[in-house]
């Protein structure tokens, strides 16, 4: 009774939802959380609208994470184990800022991907695809004073997953960000650019407004990109705005 | 100036061996006299527990400052950060063993992630007595160790999940 729908029946809710949006002509910024093509959002998201609340003590803070919390050789995916991985090696560059422009410093940012051949180390991922001994696919770095953090690993490949039939994955980097305040939290997924996935791919889709989509997509820059050794990537992620009157320390 | 957001999106199912860590959810050591344990689950709205779901707490010290100590991923057993992340297991359970927040109106800020959730829901578990009355599942009930919030994404009993004003 559970059949898997087909790409072709996903790509028709998928243009279905896209030309009602574009009908309502309101502009949204964010993902959307009821997005029935990706099939395990359907149980899974609120069914009542947010509470609006003013943040208060503790939210107007971001736990607090140092160099005694984090490495630095852990920015570099492709030196965690004896040889080197596969595929191509790559540094994936940005800057972090608050919605009013702010360098977010010295915060936390985590990073987990697939290796290049599409693969998790995970005992939930059984896609017949070669695990990398050289690659786990996991990073984290603090953002330095202006924001900007940098990590060094593999481009990941694009995987299948069970949501319809023939469904994959674009290829994709997870961000995990902390601001400088609770309620900036975010996780995200970084893409490359001209993916031919992305149309086919419910979770891409499920921020169904072209322009807030494509701020998940890095810019492949050969300023970043150095000779006879990797490509570069440049992606800037934007937190909301902060409540806290900024400290003279914040801004120093 | 403001620059429009990046979207969030799903924290996805394998996040397991990049999120969570050792002592992730020990914000204090369990055996320390005055630790107690926050814990509950989480359910999708048929009532089914989830059981790849995270959950990230972030709270006040028992005299109700907030602490700015670094140390949350590196914990030394002693200095309280006030920050953890438990991910839920096979029954959807998840714990955290950690101090009692003070304040006015005490209570711990809590973020949740999960496969199929699209982007992190915010909301707070308050102490027995201190939610607010149009909220009364935001109030966590007290057990023999500390405290009980269950959390449902949908469905008959959802939990209010908050959103802050902007300025």
């Amino acid at each position: 009774m559970s059949e898997l729908a087909s790409q072709a029946d996903l790509s028709a809710e998928i243009e279905a939802i896209s030309k009602e949006y574009g009908a309502a002509g309101v502009t949204e910024t964010d993902v959307r959380l009821d997005y029935p093509p990706y099939r395990s959002s359907i149980l899974r998201h609120p069914t009542k609208a947010p509470q609006q609340v003013d943040p208060e003590g503790i939210e107007l803070w971001a736990p607090v994470f140092g160099q005694r919390d984090v490495g630095e050789l852990e920015a570099d995916l492709t030196i965690q184990h004896r040889g080197e991985p596969i595929g191509e090696r790559m540094v994936v560059t940005g800057r972090v800022t608050d919605g009013d422009g702010r360098p977010v410093r010295h915060q936390l940012v985590e990073i987990w991907q697939a290796n290049a051949g599409g693969r998790y180390i995970h005992q939930r991922d059984q896609h017949p695809a070669a695990i990398d001994p050289n690659f786990t696919g996991m990073g984290r770095c603090l953002t330095d004073g202006d924001g900007v953090y940098r990590f060094t690993t593999i481009k990941p490949g694009p995987y299948p997953w069970k949501n319809h039939h023939n469904a994959w994955r674009p290829a994709h980097i997870h961000f995990s960000l902390f601001g400088t305040e609770f309620t900036q939290r975010l996780i995200t997924q970084m893409y490359f650019p001209g993916d031919p996935l992305f149309a086919l791919d419910p979770i891409y889709q499920s921020i169904v407004d072209p322009a807030a989509r494509d701020r998940l997509v890095a810019t492949y820059d050969h300023d970043v990109t150095t000779h006879e050794w990797c490509t570069g990537y440049r992606w800037d992620i934007v937190l909301t705005g902060s409540h806290r009157t900024p400290l003279e320390e914040d801004d120093a | 100036m403001t620059l429009a957001p990046t979207p969030g999106q799903t924290v996805g199912p394998f996040f397991g061996y990049a999120l969570p860590y050792a002592g992730d959810s020990e914000l204090v050591p369990p055996t320390r006299p005055d630790a107690i344990r926050l814990h509950g689950r989480v359910y999708d709205g048929a009532g089914d527990p989830v059981p790849d779901a995270l959950i990230e707490l972030w709270q006040a010290a028992p005299d109700g400052s907030v602490p700015q100590a670094p140390g949350s991923l590196h914990r030394d057993g002693y200095t309280f950060t006030g920050w953890g992340r438990a991910a839920t297991d096979r029954t959807g359970h998840y714990q955290f063993s950690t101090l009692r927040p003070g304040g006015a109106s005490p209570y711990f800020a809590v973020t949740v992630f999960a496969r199929g959730l699209l982007d992190r829901l915010l909301t707070r578990a308050y102490l027995p007595g201190a939610a607010p009355a149009q909220w009364p599942s935001l109030a966590a009930r007290a057990d023999d160790r500390g405290f009980v919030f269950d959390i449902r994404l949908q469905g008959e009993g959802e939990t209010v999940f908050l959103t802050h004003a902007q300025d």
